[in-house]
């Protein structure tokens, strides 16, 4: 369906009425809402990304990463995370294959363990949050310390939001009785998934990036 | 029906209105006839439209109302109406928004003669500087505000040192020579406004806006905050007086420098602890509720307190020696003098910092009726009434 | 469509089905109730205010810290807590579904959760006038560093539940946004083509779209101001001396706040505008019997006033000290906005061009929103023009503006859509003399408070004062004609309690209505019980086989043919045909 050609319909016209199984051609509602959600939350991140380039311009800015004493002087730790969140994802769309074929077996142990590896990552990131606040990188002591606690907090506590989805989606898994739209659920949280695994990544390179990077993309946006 | 009468009668109210209304512009007193021209073109033009859409629908209201047999007639679109509304439209936009734009080039392009003059807002008053000998203005910062230097200018850049301060509200301009006004705050926004001169700027802290016009008539005129800045914000006053070149000169040549202003700062009398209390009692909060000049606050005066009998909440009354203020600082509510409530706020204060307030409110005075001579201290020339007059926060 | 089967049987109980429904009707209605409940605490500050500034000194329990406290709540009530909720919470809920052929909204459940989610709101931000020091006092635009320092009221709780109760509105905006959303592209009955949806239908899904992309930059803005405020953060915060003391804050810009806020809140106006617009083309077209003029440019506009509206944001900004060369741009795509918008005022006047017109009550309040948003459009080219602003902003001339566009005109166009919906609703007319009353005492009230206004506004009063005493550029007539104004706003507040008295009784009292007492063409009238039940369409889903607007079709029997019913001489075997002959 083009949009451009339907915004020229002449509806006062009389049309060729539409067939009777065009319902059912449509996409689930469940997915359009889920991507009207990501659409959400992309202007969300998206902006967040866009006041933390323009913070990071003025200058008392300090990167984080980059240099010893830097609070992100080593970013293996977050890399670490990164692979749970990356584990997650790929799990859940296992588990998306699996229920779509049926398997309820491994359709459940790939569920489980996508939820295992999102909560490892969210006790991950507390614990970096924890050696953060042992070497005395509190959330006020700079702009982009409050940045590193705000956009984690934040993508956590969307991840943490999947996560009440998941146990939605999984009340039904663990159900015996065949339930059909099992699998769009379970398609539908491994979407969120992804999304989130996506949103950590392009928070992460901001996060990490070195000034001269910051400075670029700056320019790039055309806020310099 | 009704209703068309109403919108005709609306309109035409309207239109008398705006010829017979009192309010209007303040006679303009800067260069900037420019844009009372633009307002005048947009007015005519939106004017217009807003009279004949109104017209037009009281007179569809009547020749389209509904009458037993009447039918409406059936038309979905009308491409080529619409596309001349369209065009006409675009056209009257151009029409407003070229002229806007082409002012708007000259409002941000300052002169190279501009005079500068720099206005700071503070809750809820205004500073002004200018700059001195050299044409240029010292650096800034809110870390080098205090007491003496309210502005913040930086006492070891050099070029601040001739800057001339204005002592009070109060700004003179002169008479037909572009001047570029710079703007900053210390604490939340302002804004400069003179409604005579059109133009108007924020003041953002953190950062140096400016705005400039030229002042073509002379008189007082009052400069008004437009930004909203907390409950005072209605009430920040000062004027803004134009003159002519030789008064103005006059003026100028009376003002202060900053290196003056400091001078006699440091020439206060204050000993050292005093002073670094004075400096505390700012920083800490001490003076958003005692004043230093015997004004009625939040909490007593510092004025002639020291060594003053202070009557207690419990009846009591004891002598405000060193031990005693050094007491009610450390410990706020453990002692309450009568007539003050109990908001007193206990301060994280060091020993040394402590004796240092107690020095300072020394230094302010003993009651003058009752100096009994229990004060060993000369007192000397205590600052505090000129102090208070642009210190103290209220 | 998906669950047809499953929404259909009737909640049994009182509480599942007036207290936690899922029924979109119960839903709005319960929307529209909290809203109207609540615009009526910003009505009485609103009068509050008035009081002052019209008989200044005279009421001493107003002092200047109230004021700034009534000024902020009565405006963010209003923006927010009553426009933006009653028209996509209440008009959206009621009308998508029904208007579009679906038996719900697609989810339910996450549409019952809106709608508490946003009393929540409102009740944490009617609780900060319960806390220590009151409300904000910050004005509804919440400028850092001022909404957290003090000198400025409400600055310990206030500002805090503040900011907490927006964050959980957005929460609820964007639960109900993605039902509105979904609903309209996912849910439209047979033949329900997007083109063949009523405007108001495009209006509100326009602006639940601009509410999904637009209320995120509220909540980044308001998260940051709230780690300022509790965890000392310099996100908008540069180095301050506030009241004599230097604050630990450093290198923060204010502006940042200031166009985040602006990137939010210039959408949010045509959030308000574009329901208001979609409401009012179809009362016109319905009560002048006519096709609203220029269906596809209409929708056109719609579309791209709301992708426009992200290119504005910063012409509230002219005077904010942010980069001047900006003032160009945002001149220009202001009054390019401009254009769409006039020409939805050509469309509503020519659809009354030619037209049958029946001066009903909601037509009566459609032509006054129509000359109310003129006025207010008009004045919108002043304050978009950027040099024509910079003497205009913060006087008295905007707040006349943004009351006519965005508080008068879609208020108007609510009162039309009610008067026009009761029927509906309730099963009863709402009494029309109390409506004709009500209508002129609002339409000629709140012209008289807000044109002579704009002229306070030229004259160079600032907006925001506590008080006008002592000024020498301010002459004294211009107490007076405040004091008129007080007077008309008085008068204006105390008629709408004649509209809600007229709500209340017209429900038990009023004359019963028939399924489509203004002959209109769109499917809500079409239902098969009046009000529609759980589920709205019985047995089968309504076909659509035309457009929302054939009004005085030539050679048509009546002068409405309903969307349902199909072209005459469609051949048999068609689709048309077998949807005919189904039982
Ligand atoms: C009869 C109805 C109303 C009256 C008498 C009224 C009156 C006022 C007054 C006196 C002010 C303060 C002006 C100032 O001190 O600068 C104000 C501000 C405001 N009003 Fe209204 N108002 C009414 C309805 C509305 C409606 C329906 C809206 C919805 C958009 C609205 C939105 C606002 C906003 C956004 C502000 C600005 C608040 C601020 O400056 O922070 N008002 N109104
Ligand atoms: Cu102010
Ligand atoms: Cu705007």
């Amino acid at each position: 369906m083009n949009l451009f050609a339907t915004l020229a319909d002449k509806p006062w016209l009389a049309q060729p009425a539409p067939p009777p199984d065009e319902a059912a051609r449509r996409m689930p509602a469940a997915r359009v809402g889920v991507l009207w959600l990501l659409a959400s939350l992309t202007a969300l991140f998206s902006l967040f990304a866009v006041a933390f380039l323009i913070r990071a311009q003025l200058p008392d800015w300090e990167a984080l990463a980059g240099g010893a004493g830097r609070p992100l002087a080593s970013l293996a730790p977050l890399w670490v995370n990164t692979a749970w969140l990356a584990t997650a994802s790929v799990t859940l769309q296992a588990a998306s294959l699996f229920a779509r074929r049926g398997r309820s077996g491994a359709l459940r142990a790939a569920l489980a363990a996508g939820a295992l590896s999102a909560l490892a990552f969210l006790a991950g990131q507390a614990l970096v949050w924890q050696q953060l606040i042992a070497q005395g990188h509190f959330i006020a002591t700079n702009p982009s310390a409050s940045f590193f606690y705000l956009l984690t907090a934040l993508h956590g506590a969307h991840l943490a939001g999947g996560l009440v989805a998941w146990v939605h989606v999984a009340r039904r898994a663990w159900r015996p009785a065949a339930d059909a739209r099992l699998a769009l659920g379970v398609a539908l949280c491994a979407l969120y998934w992804h999304f989130l695994l996506a949103v950590w990544l392009f928070v992460f390179a901001l996060l990490a990036a070195e000034p001269a990077t910051l400075v670029w993309l700056a320019e790039i946006c055309g806020l310099r | 029906m009704v209703l068309a009468v109403a919108l005709i009668l609306v309109t035409v109210a309207s239109v008398l209105f705006h010829f017979l209304s009192p309010w209007w512009f303040t006679p303009l007193a800067s260069n900037w006839k420019l844009i009372d021209d633009t307002i005048l073109i947009t007015l005519v033009i939106t004017g217009g439209v807003f009279v004949a859409v109104n017209l037009f629908i009281a007179w569809a209201l009547i020749r389209y109302r509904h009458r037993p047999g009447r039918r409406a007639t059936y038309e979905p679109e009308n491409k080529k109406l619409e596309g001349w509304l369209t065009i006409g439209t675009s056209l009257g936009i151009i029409a407003m928004l070229a002229p806007g734009l082409y002012v708007y080039t000259q409002m941000i392009r300052v002169p190279e003669d501009a005079i500068v003059v720099e206005a700071v807002g503070q809750q809820w008053q205004w500073r002004f500087r200018l700059p001195g000998e050299d044409g240029r203005l010292g650096r800034t910062g809110a870390a080098f505000v205090s007491l003496d230097n309210p502005l913040g200018l930086d006492p070891d850049d050099p070029d601040g040192h001739d800057d001339l301060i204005v002592p009070g509200p109060d700004l003179v301009l002169p008479l037909d020579r572009p001047v570029l006004v710079l703007l900053r705050a210390h604490d939340v926004l302002h804004n400069f406004y003179v409604p005579q001169f059109r133009v108007k700027m924020d003041l953002v802290p953190g950062l140096v806006s400016r705005f400039w016009f030229t002042p073509t008539a002379t008189g007082r005129f009052e400069i008004l905050c437009a930004e909203l800045c907390g409950v005072g914000h209605w009430n920040m006053r000062g004027h803004v007086e134009v003159v002519d070149k030789s008064a103005y000169r006059e003026w100028r040549a009376a003002l202060p420098t900053f290196g003056a202003v400091l001078a006699a700062a440091a020439d206060d009398g204050l000993d050292e602890a005093a002073r670094r209390g004075r400096e505390l009692a700012r920083e800490r909060g001490c003076l958003a509720c005692h004043t230093l000049d015997g004004a009625a606050g939040i909490g007593p005066t510092w004025q002639g307190l020291y060594g003053a009998e202070r009557p207690l909440a419990d009846g009591r009354s004891v002598r405000a020696d060193a031990d005693y203020l050094a007491e009610a600082i450390r410990d706020p509510n453990a002692t309450l003098v009568a007539g003050f409530p109990a908001i007193m706020p206990r301060v994280d204060l060091s020993e040394a910092e402590v004796d240092a307030l107690v020095a300072f409110i020394r230094s302010l005075g003993a009651p003058t009726a009752e100096a009994q001579g229990a004060d060993p201290m000369p007192p000397g020339d205590a600052p505090a009434a000129n102090e208070a007059a642009h210190g103290a926060p209220r | 469509m998906t669950h047809d089967a499953d929404t259909h049987h009737e909640p049994s109980s009182f509480w599942t089905r007036y207290v936690w429904s899922q029924d979109h009707k119960v839903i709005a209605i319960q929307y529209t109730l909290t809203a109207i409940a609540i615009g009526l605490v910003g009505l009485v500050l609103s009068n509050l205010m008035r009081l002052q500034l019209g008989f200044p000194g005279r009421f001493d329990f107003i002092d200047a810290a109230a004021y700034y406290q009534y000024v902020t709540m009565h405006g963010m009530i209003m923006v927010i807590y009553l426009l933006t909720a009653l028209l996509l919470g209440g008009f959206g809920n009621y009308l998508i579904p029904l208007m579009v052929g679906a038996r719900d909204m697609v989810f339910p459940y996450l549409n019952m959760l809106s709608f508490w989610v946003y009393l929540l709101a409102v009740l944490v931000l009617v609780a900060s006038f319960f806390v220590p020091g009151g409300p904000t006092g910050a004005g509804w635009t919440l400028y850092p560093p001022q909404a957290i320092l003090p000198g400025t009221p409400g600055t310990d709780w206030g500002i805090v539940l503040m900011l907490a109760s927006l964050v959980i509105f957005i929460v609820a905006a964007t639960m109900g946004g993605l039902n509105y959303v979904t609903t309209v592209l996912q849910a439209r009955t047979r033949g329900m083509t997007l083109m063949r949806m009523p405007l108001t239908v495009w209006g509100i899904f326009t602006a639940s779209v601009l509410a999904l992309l637009a209320f995120p930059a509220l909540f980044v803005a308001g998260m940051m101001m709230l780690l300022d405020k509790l965890a000392g953060t310099s996100f908008f915060m540069p180095a301050i001396v506030s009241m004599g003391r230097e604050l630990g804050h450093e290198g923060g810009s204010p502006l940042l706040f200031q166009h985040l806020f602006w990137f939010f809140g210039h959408p949010e106006v045509y959030i308000v505008a574009l329901p208001a617009f979609g409401i009012v083309s179809d009362l016109i077209s319905t009560h002048a019997r006519k096709n609203i003029f220029g269906y596809r440019m209409m929708v056109w506009a719609i579309v791209a006033i709301g992708g426009l509206s992200f290119v504005v944001w910063a012409h509230h900004m002219y005077v904010s000290g942010m980069n001047p060369y900006f003032g160009y741009f945002f001149a220009t795509t202001t009054l390019i906005i401009a254009v769409p918008t006039a020409i939805k005022v050509y469309n509503w006047v020519l659809t009354l061009w030619r037209g049958n017109i029946h001066l009903t009550v909601p037509m009566l309040f459609a032509i006054g929103f129509i000359c109310s948003f003129v006025l207010g459009g008009i004045t919108g080219l002043f304050l978009g023009n950027v040099s024509v602003d910079i003497p205009l902003s913060d006087t008295y001339f905007v707040v006349a503006h943004f009351h006519m566009v965005m508080g008068v005109a879609p208020i108007l166009a609510i009162f039309g859509g009610i008067y026009h919906w009761y029927p509906k609703v309730t099963g009863r007319m709402l009494d029309e003399r109390l409506g004709r009353l009500h209508f002129w005492v609002t339409f000629l009230g709140t012209y008289a408070i807000y044109f002579p206004m704009h002229y306070l506004g030229f004259l160079g009063m600032p907006r925001r004062y506590y008080s006008f005493e002592d000024y020498a550029f301010i002459p004294d007539s211009a107490q007076d004609l405040n004091a008129f104004i007080t007077v008309c706003a008085l008068v204006v507040a105390a008629f709408q309690f004649l509209f809600l008295f007229n709500l209340v009784w017209s429900a038990f009292r009023g004359k019963p209505a028939e399924s489509n007492p203004w002959g209109a063409t769109t499917l809500e009238w079409q239902t098969p019980e009046t009000p529609p039940r759980h589920g709205n369409w019985g047995e089968a889903l309504p076909v659509v086989h035309r457009w929302a607007y054939d009004y005085s079709v030539p050679g048509a029997k009546r002068d409405f043919i309903p969307q349902t019913e199909p072209h005459e001489g469609a051949p048999p075997g068609t689709d048309e045909a077998l949807a005919e002959a189904r039982p």
